[in-house]
């Protein structure tokens, strides 16, 4: 077997240092009755050029070739041949969490310059060295904020990411927590004066995300004052982290947890991508996750360690901030190595473009009889519209010209049949966004 | 360089500042398509309170730059890819390349978590196919890939079985017994889950003590988590014993199943009472740690256990692998979008290429682990005699003497070429050095490891001081950690920045 | 070493009592124990603290410690200065250390904790089975 270092002589002779008569006898600790007396039924063994064929005749059973208008929390950016490259260099791909710090420089240095980058555009003051996604990121912000408070009730905006609140739930429902969830008003944002209502002196945490599930921006400073006012604290999600680059940062959110996927990581039909917990240097010590942190040698030289680890499950045990330990690292390090190579002027033209495209595209699609725009508040690069058919009908009827139609939003909202939310990015040329609407106006053009 | 160092000599290694530093307006290293669309002025499109005037701190840097900075980084790293890994408990394994490349093809890498399930039949085969690997190599039933990594796999568990207890028996149950070998992670996961935790001693030779859990076991114990092999890397003999206990009682059996390396294709838990259990695909499945992620923690679970399962649920319609999203009885949802299928894609062509023949790969493990047993036990103490597994645990015992510990001596390991074994942990052994090799490993490379190992015990015992100092060879010594936690710097600021009270 | 005035836990906290105002700290045996001390973590003022009861943790780089209270009583002060020096709990721990001031719930209850004398002899006899 080509992974196996080790001639059949070479295991003879191991065993024979041992002292052990065979291989079976190194596994004598295994009661009998449980010791495998068959080969396991699995495929293979198969060769490197097997292997990708095989995956290459799976992909080809996936979408190549279509077109998509599919955001909802997993966006299609452009990505960059030197970020894929420099994540595969063996010394990053292949090496361990820095606990060992003078042989780990090169990946503590690569966080803290991560921790730097998601704190400037998110305006916080401390982020950590990432979390699994933006929804468990979300999550561990909520427990965080009732560490903080020392309160239980939850205020979560109906607009925040479907899947977002169903993690949320399934995380706190043994833990004591009251979740209550406030509706949209006609623009597409939370309801201010609902919310309003529902916050008391008991609330830990008010949760919205911006730009919300159907793309609008929130005003953050106005919903900030709100939970201020009752002692509770704002938790801000955000799924689209290109939005950053044009859109002002949560100014006066507590804690901001977000899915950095938009920054260079393929969508991969769900993951790996990276979540980030950034928040107030003052609420540092309740933060779960790792964090790098600069220091000296005993010669005086810069050096990076994992700091204030006392937080972890490994030292704290049951008593720790979270139960969090393998991160994703490596998506974190292509994250970084992608904003650098945008760097300031690269990040706002990528959120100009997505603006002006995502515009248009709404412009292309109003003209179509029958479609208009279902909210009225600023977005950002998904936008809602109202189509006078199922969206799921209308959906079909796109996939057959090769086409992946807009989220249908009552697969999440039962009160929202016949509302479509789009992503128009960067990457969606003016001729597909022509295409897409030439092929909806044709679609609604014949009799039901 | 000492003539004992024989894995290493003495290399150049680029100086790098922070990427922050080289920054200087108007370079830059990415261009983008021309826009093809009317341009939108930002602040008319979006009103001018939700307008931002630029990220203030991101750097402008040319690609170059940015190649050279994180290459140069990257150069002050060990790894898998440099030579033998022994952390114990953390199988780093070799990462096999051609994993990368198959999950970076075009209908893999671009796929998104909500396009219509015809054009995703793919990605749902490569699921249910790797689904069924692990049914067989864990002799569960069936169970979910959903979980994030090996800490959510063990929440999921956990959830699965407090559902289970309040369906059938009418209430959860309070406590979660774990045993203090355990992983931190275990009580930190309990707690999460809604649990009291009780620790339980190990009897004298490391294992689960079956009197002493016949006592403690009672209507309030939901479960017991074992991680087996046990973190000092031997076979719980009782285990099955434990489960009858357990069950006789109304709870159920949990599994950390980050020691799998040692049972692939020998041993399958379902086959010896264990209830629920996750693995850790970035470590017996070889997906690489990436420097602390991505991973993921499949849970399998018997199928008493199916009912409660986190959606989207994998399951057979019209003859086709499809997700189902109505479960009434599910625990929720544990991550959005499914999982980290990229991880998933690379376990499964690492299990494709062994097939049946994994179980080599775990033969060659508890081979190498047993010959470095072998080789050191007369110069480290080793405090369990049980037959080791995987992986084996020795104690600074006699180095202390000098005043040498774990800590030092892993140190030291740095300056002959190695990455640190594991130190201080299981915490049930005082000053350990927990060692696991894989079957990754050459008997070329273990020999050059054991060779350190006893040379470092001979320095211990004629220069101390010499061990106690490393690593000598590092582009940096030993590090501030008490600084950094007192006064932590999280972030770079601009010169002017850091020069402003406060 | 160990003031005289002071009364000691098994838990290595001291006590000195004045009137009805107790101030608490750890022993130089438990900052020796720990390290090198990075954060303590104190309740808040008017928090009532009870006798056997955890009131607070001390973290070094690498462990946790909690404090226990040796008497009952109500947070009348709290030591600022380890919040920006947490180091001066090695330094000086049995006095410019101090962690927190209470009212005593029951003044009489220190009296019951070791003297100087017991305790270093209970630190002597730990040592010796180490």
């Amino acid at each position: 077997m080509r992974y196996l270092p080790k001639s059949p002589a070479e295991r003879r002779e191991m065993l024979a240092a041992i002292g052990a008569k065979s291989i079976d006898s190194l596994f004598d600790s295994i009661p009998g009755q449980f010791r495998l007396k068959a080969p396991l039924n699995l495929p293979g063994p198969m060769s490197e050029y097997e292997i990708i064929e095989y995956f290459r005749t799976r992909a080809a059973e996936n979408s190549c070739g279509y077109t998509s208008f599919l955001g909802a929390g997993v966006y299609n950016h452009l990505r960059s041949v030197v970020t894929d490259s420099l994540i595969q260099r063996g010394e990053f791909l292949t090496s361990y969490t820095p606990y060992q710090a003078e042989i780990s420089q090169g990946t503590l240095q690569a966080i803290f310059e991560f921790q730097t980058l998601m704190c400037e555009i998110t305006g916080m003051e401390v982020a950590n060295a990432s979390m699994w996604d933006g929804s468990t990121a979300t999550t561990e912000a909520v427990l965080m904020a009732a560490r903080l408070t020392g309160r239980h009730r939850i205020i979560v905006a109906r607009s925040l990411h479907p899947e977002y609140r169903q993690v949320l739930d399934t995380y706190t429902r043994n833990l004591g927590f009251h979740i209550q969830e406030v509706g949209f008003a006609p623009s597409g944002q939370i309801d201010a004066a609902r919310l309003d209502e529902a916050i008391d002196k008991q609330t830990a945490a008010v949760v919205v995300q911006s730009p919300n599930f159907f793309g609008i921006l929130e005003q953050i400073p106005h919903l900030a004052k709100l939970a201020h006012d009752k002692g509770a604290l704002l938790v801000v999600a955000i799924t689209e982290a290109v939005s950053l680059g044009a859109v002002h940062p949560p100014a006066g959110a507590d804690i901001v947890a977000m899915e950095a996927q938009s920054f260079g990581l393929p969508p991969s039909y769900g993951g790996p991508y990276a979540g980030v917990i950034a928040t107030r240097e003052k609420f540092v010590r309740q933060m779960p996750g790792r964090l790098a942190g600069e220091t000296l040698d005993t010669l005086g030289r810069r050096g990076y360690v994992l700091t204030l680890s006392t937080r972890e499950q490994h030292i704290r045990r049951e008593k720790a901030t979270s139960n969090i330990c393998t991160n994703q690292a490596l998506c974190a390090l292509a994250v970084t190595i992608h904003l650098c190579l945008l760097g300031k002027e690269g990040v706002k033209e990528l959120a100009a473009q997505n603006i002006a495209k995502s515009r248009f595209a709404l412009a292309e699609l109003e003209k179509i009889p029958g479609v208009r725009r279902a909210f009225s508040g600023p977005f950002f690069n998904e936008f809602v519209v109202e189509l006078p058919r199922s969206v799921k009908m209308v959906n079909a009827d796109l996939l057959r010209e090769k086409i992946i139609g807009p989220l249908p939003l009552g697969s999440f909202y039962a009160d929202l049949t016949k509302r479509a939310l789009f992503c128009v990015t960067e990457t969606t040329t003016r001729g597909e966004i022509e295409r897409l609407a030439a092929a909806i106006r044709q679609i609604l053009s014949k009799p039901v | 360089m000492s003539d004992r160092i024989k894995k290493v000599g003495r290399n150049i290694s680029q100086n790098e500042g922070l990427i922050f530093e080289q920054s200087a307006p108007g370079k830059r290293g990415v261009e983008l398509p021309p826009l093809d669309v009317p341009a939108v002025e930002a602040r008319a499109a979006l009103g001018a309170e939700y307008v931002r005037e630029g990220v203030a701190g991101f750097p402008e840097v040319s690609e170059i730059e940015v190649v050279r900075h994180f290459t140069r980084l990257s150069t002050w790293n060990y790894a898998i890819d440099l030579g033998m890994y022994p952390l114990g408990s953390c199988t780093m394994k070799y990462n096999p390349r051609v994993n990368e490349f198959v999950a970076r093809l075009d209908g893999i890498a671009t796929e998104h978590p909500y396009q219509p399930q015809e054009v995703s039949q793919g990605c749902l085969k490569i699921q249910r196919m790797l689904l069924d690997c692990l049914m067989e190599i864990t002799g569960m039933d069936t169970g979910t890939l959903e979980p994030a990594a090996g800490a959510q796999g063990e929440l999921t568990g956990l959830l699965l079985i407090r559902a289970y207890l309040e369906d059938t028996q009418g209430r959860p149950r309070k406590k979660v017994l774990i045993p203090d070998s355990a992983h931190g992670t275990n009580p930190a996961t309990a707690v999460i889950a809604g649990y009291e935790v009780e620790n339980v001693p190990s009897d004298a030779r490391g294992q689960i003590d079956i009197s002493r859990l016949k006592e403690i076991v009672s209507d309030d114990v939901a479960a017991m988590m074992v991680t087996n092999p046990s973190t000092l890397g031997v076979f719980e003999q009782n285990i099955a014993q434990a489960a009858e206990v357990l069950h006789s009682h109304g709870a159920l059996l949990y599994m950390d199943g980050a020691n799998m390396n040692a049972l692939a294709g020998v041993a399958r838990p379902g086959d010896f009472g264990v209830d629920v259990m996750h693995l850790n695909l970035h470590k017996t499945f070889s997906t690489p740690h990436g420097g602390g992620g991505p991973g993921a923690g499949p849970v399998m679970v018997k199928k008493i256990l199916e009912p409660y399962l986190p959606i989207p649920v994998l399951i057979e319609k019209n003859g086709r692998p499809a997700f189902d999203n109505h479960r009434p009885k599910s625990v929720g949802r544990m991550r959005a979008f499914g999982g980290n299928f990229g991880v998933l894609v690379r376990a499964l062509a690492y299990t494709l290429a062994y097939g049946p023949g994994i179980r080599q790969a775990t033969e060659d493990a508890v081979l190498n682990a047993n010959y470095i047993r072998k080789k050191l036990e007369d110069v480290y103490d080793l405090p369990y005699k049980s037959p080791s597994m995987h992986e084996v645990v020795f104690s600074d015992a006699r180095q202390k003497k000098n005043g040498v510990n774990t800590m030092d001596i892993a140190k030291r390991l740095i300056d002959y070429g190695f990455h640190p074994y594991t130190t201080a942990f299981p915490l049930i052994v005082a000053g350990a050095l927990m060692i696991e090799p894989t079957e990754s490993e050459s008997k070329q490379e273990c020999d050059l490891f054991i060779g350190a190992m006893r040379s470092i015990a001979e320095e211990a015992a004629s220069n101390p001081e010499l061990v106690k100092t490393a690593p000598h060879s590092t582009r940096v010594s030993r590090l501030d950690d008490v600084t950094a936690a007192r006064k932590p710097v999280l972030r770079w600021k601009p010169k002017s920045f850091s020069e402003t009270p406060g | 070493m160990y003031p005289s005035d002071y009364r000691y836990t098994k838990e290595h906290e001291w006590i000195k009592v004045s009137g009805d105002t107790g101030t608490i700290g750890i022993t130089d045996y438990a900052q020796h124990e720990l390290g090198d001390v990075v954060f303590v973590e104190l309740p808040a003022i008017g928090a009532k603290i009870t006798a056997g009861q955890l009131f607070g943790t001390i973290e070094s780089v690498k462990a946790v410690s909690e404090i226990y209270a040796p008497v009952s009583g109500e947070v009348l002060e709290t030591n600022i200065a380890l919040s920006s020096t947490p180091e001066i709990v090695n330094a000086d721990p049995h006095s410019a250390a101090w962690l927190i001031k209470i009212k005593l719930a029951n003044p009489a209850e220190a009296s019951a904790l070791m003297d100087a004398a017991a305790y270093q002899a209970f630190i002597a006899e730990k040592e010796a089975s180490a």
